[in-house]
């Protein structure tokens, strides 16, 4: 056993979704990822249940975990009641705790990812907004999106939803003491250290 | 009830679904993507339906798209859920409804994982004390938004203008589904029908006049994958698996595909446009999209909304095939104008697969 070890079999979701595995191969038959990468939810399943310290340590500093799409399909059709997305989610988690996240390029994504969606939360009170979701990252909106880009105000309002509006409605404005209760949320739960803690070691290893 | 044979297996797979007074909480990628949907939904569950459902304007993201990107850790993610049933219990509601289906699979998740370990759920108390002075009590029922229609399904048919027919031949339309994966796969128990008979969707189909037509990849993720889809490089990923959908669904010549999915309806209509581009196949016939419809766009349609008020001037591949079949009038000069008929300036229209 190891620090890794432990606090891996400390997460729930091992817990929920690590059972024994009877290597049957139903979760890579199912599995998207599987199919379109060099991945094999199987594989990380028995990889995680050698509960070696240095075999975990090498998954964790892998391009390989960050392959899984969380589509949970997985989790549907093993006859054993593992969830390898389950895993991966651990897997992942201790990953970025840990710094290993730094060692593949996928991971390194990581910084991307929390400015944008920790950013749209923390400012809006949304995952994903209109006022940040520009054309350019997405070409893959067509032209429709990008219509909808440039004139967001006029279709959102065409359609009925109330962009920025006062009250209730579809993308109102998130109140004050709203963002501030979901900023206290993240001081007292590990998101505001989580996030600081990727800033930092980005910074420390030049990675914008 | 007594059942026996296949009416008990099906009892086995139906869910309890109260049918009045529900507290509503949207979701983040369907009111960026299908803004009319969200806003229509409740126009037909209140307007149309009579039915209570109630949203409050404090309700925020569940934070699940975050979560699910390793953004935010897991307590969180659940503590956010506690603040959202805060809403709920201080609004006097116990019955609770998402629009959302990854913030559904995350609730389930949630609930499941405090009845398994209430250590997890004091946990999720004491965060929300201490960051917010807030308490709540656990849904007594939590359906998703879809869940609802289904419900409802017979009494939208009985009061439908439009049936999902030919409305030249009196056929019924050809319907394939895509249910979202965190609705059916996680905790198949929750979701009408499970993974195994998926019948959220196809039972609405059917009770508005349409046919349900089953494919091989019916169960097969739509590709969003989240941080797969959020980094750009990584789209690929979203756009293969779109493709095997889109593969195979076309022989069987679907009229349009109905989803209960916010992010699923999305890519389902702009991967058309991309492999359009790429491939220069297209999937209703030579340049020619199918159709993609969320659940409330259908219902809508059935119920005689305007396709423009329906927000169907937002999707990528064009409606009109769909709407010239099922006889549902509308005005082509009216569909890229803007808020009070204000016109704006109109998109381009590609034309390898048709837009409008
Ligand atoms: S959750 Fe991950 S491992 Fe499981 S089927 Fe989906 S992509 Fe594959
Ligand atoms: S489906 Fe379950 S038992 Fe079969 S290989 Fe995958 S994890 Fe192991």
């Amino acid at each position: 056993m190891g620090v890794l070890v432990d606090t891996l079999k400390a997460d729930i979701r091992i817990e929920e979704g690590l059972k024994a595995c009877i290597n049957c191969g139903s979760c890579v038959a199912t599995c998207p990822a599987a199919e379109f990468y060099s991945y094999s939810p199987k594989n990380i399943v028995n990889l995680v249940s050698s509960w070696d310290e240095d075999t975990i340590k090498e998954l964790l500093c892998s391009e390989t975990i960050w392959y899984c799409g969380e589509c949970m399909s997985c989790m549907t059709r093993c006859p054993r009641g593992n969830a390898p997305g389950m895993v991966i989610m651990a897997l992942r988690s201790l990953s970025i705790k840990e710094g290993y996240f730094l060692k593949s390029e996928r991971g390194r994504q990581q910084l991307r990812l929390q400015r944008a969606l920790c950013g749209n939360i923390l400012n809006y009170g949304y995952c994903v907004y209109p006022r940040t979701y520009h054309y350019e990252e997405h070409p893959e909106s067509g032209s429709i999106g990008k219509w909808v880009n440039e004139n967001a105000d006029e279709v959102f309002g065409r359609v009925g939803a109330n962009l920025d509006g006062s009250g209730t409605g579809v993308l109102r404005k998130i109140s004050d003491k709203a963002l501030a209760e979901l900023k206290s949320i993240f001081d007292a739960t590990g998101a505001t250290e989580q996030m600081e803690r990727v800033e930092q070691l980005c910074r420390e290893n030049g990675i914008e | 009830m007594k059942f026996s044979g296949i009416q008990k297996i099906w009892s086995e797979w139906e869910k309890e679904i109260p049918d009045d007074h529900w507290f509503y909480v949207r979701s983040c990628i369907r009111q960026n993507f299908f803004p009319a949907s969200e806003r229509r939904y409740l126009d037909i569950v209140r307007g149309n339906l009579g039915r209570d459902i109630f949203e409050h304007p404090e309700h925020t993201t569940c934070g699940g798209i975050a979560y699910h990107n390793e953004c935010i850790p897991q307590l969180t993610q659940m503590t956010i859920v506690g603040r959202q049933f805060s809403i709920m219990t201080e609004s006097g509601y116990s019955n609770y409804v998402c629009s959302c289906v990854t913030s559904f699979g995350l609730y389930c998740e949630a609930l499941n994982t405090w009845k398994e370990h209430p250590e997890i759920e004091a946990m999720v108390r004491e965060k929300l004390w201490e960051s917010c002075h807030r308490e709540f009590e656990i849904p007594k029922s939590l359906v998703h938004a879809s869940d609802l229609i289904y419900h409802l399904r017979h009494e939208i048919g009985a009061k439908a203008v439009h049936k999902l027919t030919n409305a030249n031949t009196g056929e019924p339309l050809r319907v394939v589904d895509h249910v979202g994966c965190h609705y059916a796969k996680m905790f198949p128990t929750k979701g009408v029908g499970g993974a195994e008979y998926p019948h959220v969707l196809s039972g609405m189909v059917e009770a508005w006049g349409g046919e349900s037509i089953d494919y091989p990849e019916r169960r097969h993720c739509c590709g969003y994958g989240f941080r797969q889809y959020h980094i750009k490089e990584n789209r690929g990923y979203c756009v293969s698996n779109t493709h095997k959908k889109l593969e195979s669904m076309e022989p069987y010549h679907p009229d349009f595909i109905i989803t209960n999915c916010p992010g699923c309806a999305y890519f389902l209509d702009r991967w058309q446009y991309v492999i359009a581009h790429q491939t220069r196949h297209t999937y209703g016939g030579p340049g020619q999209g199918i159709p993609v419809l969320t659940f409330e766009e259908a219902a809508g349609l059935v119920l005689g909304y305007d396709p423009w008020d329906l927000g169907l001037q937002m999707h990528q591949v064009a409606v009109e095939p769909l709407l010239d079949k099922m006889g549902v009038p509308y005005d082509p000069a009216k569909k890229y104008l803007g808020t009070n008929g204000k016109a704006i300036p109109r998109p381009e229209l590609p034309s390898i697969i048709r837009c409008c």
